[in-house]
């Protein structure tokens, strides 16, 4: 099977998508490069370079570099899927929501149910997140949470290469508004992805591991970290069962509730912060559901109440570790 | 003047059909049986009116509307009974009562929405012309808002937005004098809108909005530009609103008679009918006819509207998603 990179996959699917279907059209900055400009045309393919090639193959009636104008693009984006098409706009940073918030919260999310069940509105939005790159504050965020705070939107947070492109894939397809997370830190990350299309679905959990003696929950690229941390702990004779739900919106927490009635103990690993975070939405939901099959209490494994610092080793302070993932389950399973 | 019979007699009954749903909702609102909040149009039908007979009845041409949004909904043929049971929040409702005044819309046949959000409707507008421009339907999208929301930045994004990409938009600025309290004479900087969108590269002209005949030119010569793929334009059109921003609202902040003056001397629907009487283009017989015709309307939306049950509990969670 081909060995691709994390942007490589993106562009794929939306290469395919974009084959398929000629309503899906795509927006955001520099998503081609160079518009307006002296030099070459399509050059850059997105900041991270996921839509590279794609102006060239598809044309201007495609491909739409924008000014940077959140408000204005991210609101074309709703206005264009109500009225037809399929956008795929590009929300740089998830940091910029704020420029864009009512776009992303007050209409594209509420069009359906304000309108009674009688329209939709299919676009996606890319949009870059997570700690790791030295990016600090302002570029950085882990705001999935606040996505999966409002209804009407769907939340996609994949953790390899191969879950990108097929949950890219579906997220084009889908009727509804979807928000599509993609952390800086793993776009070159690279990974076994089919050539053909395929779909990965919404709302359904991958599990990454069998184990045992408790379950990890994680997402997006603390699944990575969750993975070193169960080899760690497997050599110590503690099996952990790993499970990536792959949407945060979708929840499939019945996947969760099913793995922690086997292992009795939950972790949760999450890079957003810890008030109203993942961590804390997964947790209100399985000690609700599940308090009687566990054996002891739930820990979440996330950053501290603090915003994404600079400086490299406050940095990797911030972000969730193997080392504190093998800690906490450890500090559930009675220390073995 | 280059409208037939037919055509004023559908432009006057827009207008009384307006008239007579914001002033009955007026006083029914003032029963306390209607829930939430309610901003009428009363003054301001020569805008919607003029401006919307110029669209396509099909869903090709939208019109992005703003809090104020009956009179918008009413010019681009949305179910007048239907649009009664939504203001009420009632089963039957236009959006099945989840939307009620401030959400009222039907995109089947283009109508966006009326929007919460001040501003909220100008980027909306700019994909639903980048979707007539990707599938080339000829479609034009016309953006109403208020003086407000001139002053907003997704407002001034959106011109930009549709000024690079010469999509086809028309914005139009119903300046009724305040932005809920505030004078539009003070909040827009600069002082000339007009002026304002010559800075985005787009033209525009102010039209006075009590005069029906100014309105519909105006618009008439923008729409026409637009589709021949001039990309946006811009119309200001000033008048006055009759009643507050929301209903209950005591508009002390209004000076004294400014309503009165205006309802007497300026009212659009007077202007309207004396010019084609005057010019002996309609009977004034027609005319009342249309008047008895719409007070029957609205008498019957009001009356099934009260009779129309409450939604049904279950529908509560429906219609978040497609799936989910």
């Amino acid at each position: 099977m081909p060995v691709i990179t994390f942007r490589e996959a993106l562009n794929a699917a939306m290469r395919n998508e974009m084959k398929r279907d000629e309503n899906v059209i795509l927006l955001g900055e520099d998503i081609a490069g160079g518009k307006g400009a002296g030099g070459q045309q399509d050059a850059w393919g997105g900041v991270l370079g996921a839509t590279a090639g794609l102006y060239t193959e598809f044309g201007p009636d495609r491909v739409f570099d924008t000014p940077i104008s959140e408000s204005a693009f991210i609101g074309a984006a709703a206005g264009a899927a109500v009225t037809g098409l399929r956008p795929v706009a590009q929300l740089m940073f998830v940091t910029f929501f704020g420029v864009a918030g009512d776009a992303l919260f007050n209409q594209m999310a509420k069009f359906r149910y304000m309108f009674g069940g009688k329209t939709k509105t299919p676009c996606v939005i890319r949009t870059l997140y997570g700690a790791g790159t030295g990016a600090a504050s302002q570029h950085s965020d882990c705001y999935y949470p606040i996505f999966t705070h409002v209804p009407g939107l769907k939340v996609v947070v994949p953790s390899t290469p191969y879950e990108a492109k097929g949950l890219m894939i579906s997220a084009i397809r889908d009727d509804d508004p979807v928000i599509f997370f993609e952390h800086q830190a793993m776009s070159g990350d690279k990974g076994e992805v089919p050539d053909g299309e395929y779909t990965v679905p919404f709302g359904e959990a991958r599990v990454v591991r069998e184990g045992k003696d408790a379950t990890v929950v994680a997402l997006g690229r603390m699944v990575q970290f969750a993975e070193k941390a169960a080899e760690e702990l497997a050599q110590d004779g503690v099996e952990c069962e790993l499970l990536d739900p792959r949407t945060a919106s979708p929840l499939d927490s019945d996947a969760i509730l099913k793995s922690v009635k086997k292992t009795g103990r939950l972790v949760i690993v999450d890079e957003s912060l810890p008030r109203c975070g993942l961590a804390s939405d997964i947790s209100a939901i399985i000690s609700e559901q599940g308090f009687h099959t566990l054996k002891a209490p739930i820990r979440r494994v996330t950053p501290q109440h603090n915003h994404v610092p600079f400086a490299p080793n406050l940095e990797q302070a911030h972000i969730p570790s193997p080392e504190k993932i093998v800690e906490a389950v450890k500090s559930v399973t009675g220390g073995k | 003047m280059d409208l037939d019979q037919e055509q004023l007699l559908d432009a006057y009954r827009c207008m009384r059909t307006i008239r007579m749903f914001e002033d009955r909702l007026h006083d029914e609102f003032a029963t306390g049986q209607i829930p939430g909040f309610v901003h009428l149009y009363a003054g301001e039908e020569a805008s919607a009116a003029g401006v919307i007979r110029h669209l396509h009845a099909d869903e090709t041409d939208t019109v992005a509307s703003t809090h104020r949004g009956h009179g918008h909904s009413i010019a681009v043929g949305c179910d007048v009974k239907a649009m009664m049971k939504e203001i009420y929040g009632r089963k039957g409702g236009l959006c099945n009562a989840k939307g009620g005044s401030m959400h009222i819309a039907d995109v089947s046949i283009g109508m966006l929405g009326a929007n919460g959000i001040v501003g909220g409707g100008t980027s909306l507008s700019c994909g639903a012309a980048l979707t007539a421009k990707v599938k080339k339907t000829g479609g034009v999208a016309v953006s109403f808002f208020g003086d407000g929301a001139f002053n907003q930045g997704m407002t001034l994004e959106a011109m930009n937005f549709a000024r690079v990409y010469d999509l086809p938009v028309l914005f139009v600025l119903e300046d009724n004098g305040y932005a809920e309290s505030t004078a539009s004479s003070w909040s827009i900087g600069g002082g000339d809108p007009v002026q304002r969108a010559a800075g985005f590269g787009i033209r525009g002209e102010k039209v006075d909005g009590r005069d029906f005949f100014a309105v519909t030119h105006a618009a008439g010569e923008a729409i026409k530009a637009i589709r021949d793929g001039g990309g946006p334009r811009f119309i200001h059109i000033d008048f006055l609103r009759y009643y507050g921003h929301f209903e209950g609202d005591a508009t002390t902040y209004r000076p004294k008679n400014e309503v009165r003056d205006e309802r007497k001397y300026l009212d659009p629907l007077n202007l309207f009918r004396a010019r084609v009487l005057q010019g002996e283009i309609l009977s004034e017989d027609a005319l009342n006819r249309i008047d008895d015709e719409v007070a029957s309307l609205i008498d019957e939306a009001v009356d099934e509207a009260r009779e129309a049950p409450a939604p049904d509990l279950s529908t509560l969670t429906t219609d978040v998603y497609v799936s989910y």
